[in-house]
C-alpha cells in the first residue's frame, strides 16, 4: 500500500475514534444531572404520575448503557429521539429532534457555505500579498486592521453592520428571517449581512495565519537556495514554494472554517436567522437535552471532519511523502 | 537596560542570564521599554490602566447605582441620564461603569484559574513524562477536538447558568491551550544541564517545576496570558449576549447589548456602546501582547 494512503487511513480511524469518544462524553455528561431532572423541567406543580410518565416517554427509566446504545445507533442514522419540549406538555404530538433540526441545519450550512465562499479566496489572496510584500504600507495597514477586527466580539461587528447597512442606509435586510417557502435568490439576498459579518471575522484570522505560514515557508533554506541559484522569482514561488505551501494553507482554511462553526451561533442570534446555532441556544435555555445533544454532536462532527480533512490534505500534498526515496 | 538593544538571537542559556539581569531595576527598565514602545502599544497600555481605574473606582464614578431603576425605560440621552436608560429604566452610564468591574474581574479570575491549572499540569507533564504525560496529552486532545463554545453550552445545560459554573467551565477549556503551550516550552528547558544538575542534587519535584523550569518559560506564558484573557473575555461576552452568561441584575457588557438591541432598529447607537467597550479593551490587550511578543521572541523584522 502506498504510504500516503496508509497514513490517511490511520488519520481517518483516529478521527472516527475521537468522534466516538466525543459522543460518549456528550451523552454521559447528562448523567451528571443533579437529582430529579424531570421534576426540574416540569416544574414543582407536576404530580409524581406526570413525572413518571415523562421519564418513561423520554426513556429515562432505562439503564445508562441501554440508552446510550439506542441513542448511538439512532444517531448514526440521523435519528436523535424525541424533543423534551414536546414531551413536557401532555397530549401534544411528540416531535422528533431530527424534524426540528433538519430544516435549520440546511439553513446553517447555506449560511456557512456562503460565508466560506466569500472569505477563503479573499483571505488567501490578502495573506499571500501581505507575506510577499512584507513590511510595506499595505502589510502594516492590513495587519493593524485584522488585529482590530479579531478583537471585536462577533455581535459588535453584526450590530454595526445592521446599523449602517440596514437601518441608516436600507441596502440590506436587517434580519435574516427565512422559511421553507423562500426562494434561493431571496434567501441569498436576506443573508447578506450575516455573510458579511462572518466574512469580516474569519478573514482576519485566516489572513493572519496565511501570512505567517507563507513567511515561515519563504524563510526556509531550500527557498533561499533556489533564490541564490538565480532562479526567477515566479519559478521559485510556483515550483518550490507552492508545493510545500498546500499543507499550511489547508490547515489554515480548515481551522478557520471550524471557527466558523462557533461564530455562526452568535451571528444567527444577532440576525435572528433560523439555524442550528439559534436552536441550540434556545434548547440550552429550556434545557431540552436531546436537542442540545444532537446540536453538540453535529457541531463537533463538522469541527472534527474539517480538522481531519486539513490533516489529510497536508499529508496527501506533502512532496516528501509523495516521492519517498 | 542596554542588553535589550542587542539582537536576542542567543540560545536558551543566554536568555537565562538575561532573565536574571532583567530582574535588577525591573521598574526603571520597564519604564524605559514603555517609552520606546510603538504608539499602538502605548495606546493599549493607557487604555488598560483606564479600564482598571474605572473598575476599581466604579462606585465613585457612577452617577447612579448598579441595579437602581431611576427613570422611565429607554429614556434618550439627556443631562440627567448622560447615555439614557435601559429597558427597565436603569442608568446606562452607571451600568457601563459597573460592568467594567464585573466583566473584567470575572474574565481575569477565569484566566488565572486556567493558567494555574494549565501551566501546573503542563510543567508536570514535561518534568515527569511517562504515563502522566501520555494520559494528560490524550485527555487534552479529546477536549480540544470539540469546539469549546459548544461544549460550554452543553455543560451549562447540565449545571445551569450560575457564575461559578461559568468560570470553572471556561477555565477548564482554556487550561487545555495553556497546557499545550507550557508543556511544549517546558520540554525544551527540562533537557538542559541545570535541570539535570538539580535532579542529581536530589531536589524535589515542586522545586524543579517552580524554581528551575518555570522562570525560563515565563515570557511566552505572560504573552499567552494576555491572549487568553482576550479570548476568555470574548467568550464570556458572547455567552452573556446569548443570555447564558452573567445573569441579571449584574451589569455586564454582553448582556447589556442583548437587552437593548431593539434600539438599533431605530438608529440609536446606545446598544453599541457596551460592545465598543469590549472591543476597545480586547484591542488594547492585543496591541500590548503583540509588542510584548516582538520584545521577547527577539523578532526584529517590524
Amino acid at each position: 500500500m502506498h504510504p500516503v494512503f496508509r497514513t490517511c487511513l490511520q488519520r481517518l480511524a483516529l478521527g472516527i475514534a475521537t468522534l466516538w469518544v466525543v459522543s460518549v462524553i456528550v451523552f454521559s455528561m447528562f448523567e451528571l444531572l443533579p437529582g430529579n431532572f424531570a421534576q426540574a423541567v416540569l416544574g414543582q406543580a407536576a404530580t409524581p404520575e406526570i413525572v413518571e410518565n415523562f421519564n418513561k416517554r423520554a426513556g429515562l427509566d432505562r439503564p445508562f448503557l441501554e440508552r446510550y446504545g439506542t441513542w448511538l445507533t439512532g444517531a448514526v442514522q440521523g435519528d436523535f429521539g424525541l424533543t423534551f419540549g414536546s414531551l413536557t406538555s401532555a397530549g401534544t404530538q411528540a416531535r422528533t429532534v431530527a424534524s426540528v433540526i433538519m430544516p435549520r441545519l440546511e439553513n446553517t450550512l447555506f449560511l456557512a457555505a456562503a460565508a466560506a465562499a466569500c472569505s477563503v479566496p479573499l483571505a488567501l489572496g490578502l495573506g499571500l500579498l501581505a507575506a510577499l510584500y512584507r513590511n510595506s504600507i499595505f502589510d502594516r495597514v492590513v495587519n493593524a486592521a485584522t488585529l482590530t477586527s479579531i478583537s471585536f466580539p462577533e455581535f459588535f461587528v453584526g450590530y454595526i453592520l445592521m446599523l449602517f447597512l440596514a437601518v441608516q442606509h436600507p441596502w440590506f435586510y436587517a434580519t435574516a428571517s427565512v422559511d421553507s417557502t423562500t426562494s434561493f435568490w431571496e434567501h441569498l439576498a436576506r443573508i447578506g449581512l450575516p455573510v458579511i459579518g462572518l466574512t469580516l471575522v474569519i478573514v482576519a484570522h485566516m489572513m493572519r495565519m496565511t501570512r505567517a505560514a507563507i513567511i515561515n515557508l519563504l524563510a526556509s533554506p531550500f527557498i533561499e537556495m533556489a533564490r541564490l541559484k538565480g532562479m526567477p522569482p515566479s519559478r521559485v514561488i510556483w515550483h518550490h514554494a507552492l508545493p510545500n505551501a498546500w499543507a499550511p494553507i489547508a490547515t489554515v482554511v480548515a481551522l478557520n472554517l471550524a471557527y466558523l462553526v462557533v461564530g455562526v451561533v452568535v451571528v444567527e442570534v444577532v440576525f435572528n436567522y433560523p439555524g442550528v446555532g439559534q436552536l441550540m441556544v434556545d434548547a440550552v435555555q429550556s434545557r431540552d437535552i436531546p436537542v442540545v445533544q444532537a446540536c453538540a454532536i453535529i457541531f463537533a462532527t463538522v469541527y472534527i471532519l474539517l480538522n481531519l480533512s486539513a490533516d489529510i490534505i497536508g499529508i496527501a500534498t506533502n512532496p516528501r511523502l509523495l516521492h519517498p526515496r | 537596560m542596554s542588553n535589550q538593544n542587542e539582537p536576542m538571537t542567543a540560545g536558551p542559556a543566554e536568555e537565562i542570564t538575561l532573565a536574571a539581569r532583567r530582574r535588577r531595576g525591573a521598574f526603571s527598565a520597564a519604564m524605559h521599554e514603555v517609552l520606546k514602545a510603538p504608539p499602538t502599544a502605548k495606546f493599549g497600555l493607557i487604555m488598560i490602566f483606564a479600564y482598571l481605574f474605572v473598575a476599581v473606582f466604579a462606585p465613585l464614578l457612577a452617577p447612579y447605582g448598579e441595579a437602581e431603576v431611576v427613570g422611565r425605560q429607554y429614556a434618550p440621552w439627556s443631562d440627567e441620564f448622560v447615555l439614557g436608560t435601559d429597558q427597565i429604566g436603569r442608568d446606562m452610564l452607571s451600568r457601563l461603569i459597573f460592568a467594567a468591574r464585573n466583566s473584567v474581574s470575572i474574565a481575569f479570575l477565569t484566566t488565572l484559574i486556567a493558567f494555574l491549572l494549565g501551566s501546573m499540569l503542563g510543567l508536570l507533564s514535561a518534568v515527569v513524562g511517562g504515563w502522566i504525560d501520555q494520559g494528560l496529552g490524550r485527555l487534552v486532545d479529546v477536549l480540544m477536538a470539540i469546539p469549546s463554545l459548544i461544549f460550554t453550552l452543553v455543560l451549562l445545560t447540565i449545571f445551569g447558568t450560575d457564575l461559578i459554573t461559568l468560570i470553572l467551565v471556561i477555565a477548564l477549556f482554556d487550561a487545555t491551550r495553556v497546557y499545550r503551550l507550557s508543556r511544549a516550552v517546558a520540554v525544551n528547558v527540562v533537557v538542559m544541564d541545570f535541570v539535570e544538575a538539580a535532579r542529581l542534587q536530589g531536589e524535589k519535584l515542586p522545586w524543579i517545576m517552580a524554581r528551575e523550569v518555570l522562570p525560563n518559560i515565563l515570557p511566552p506564558l505572560a504573552a499567552e496570558f494576555g491572549l487568553r484573557f482576550t479570548f476568555v473575555f470574548l467568550t464570556i461576552a458572547a455567552l452573556s449576549f446569548l443570555g447564558l452568561g452573567i445573569q441579571p441584575p449584574t451589569a455586564d457588557w454582553g448582556s447589556m447589548v442583548r437587552e437593548n438591541a431593539t434600539l438599533i432598529n431605530y438608529g440609536d447607537i446606545t446598544p453599541l456602546l457596551p460592545a465598543a467597550a469590549i472591543a476597545l479593551l480586547t484591542v488594547s490587550v492585543n496591541f500590548v501582547v503583540d509588542w510584548f511578543l516582538h520584545k521577547t521572541s527577539g523578532l526584529r523584522d517590524v
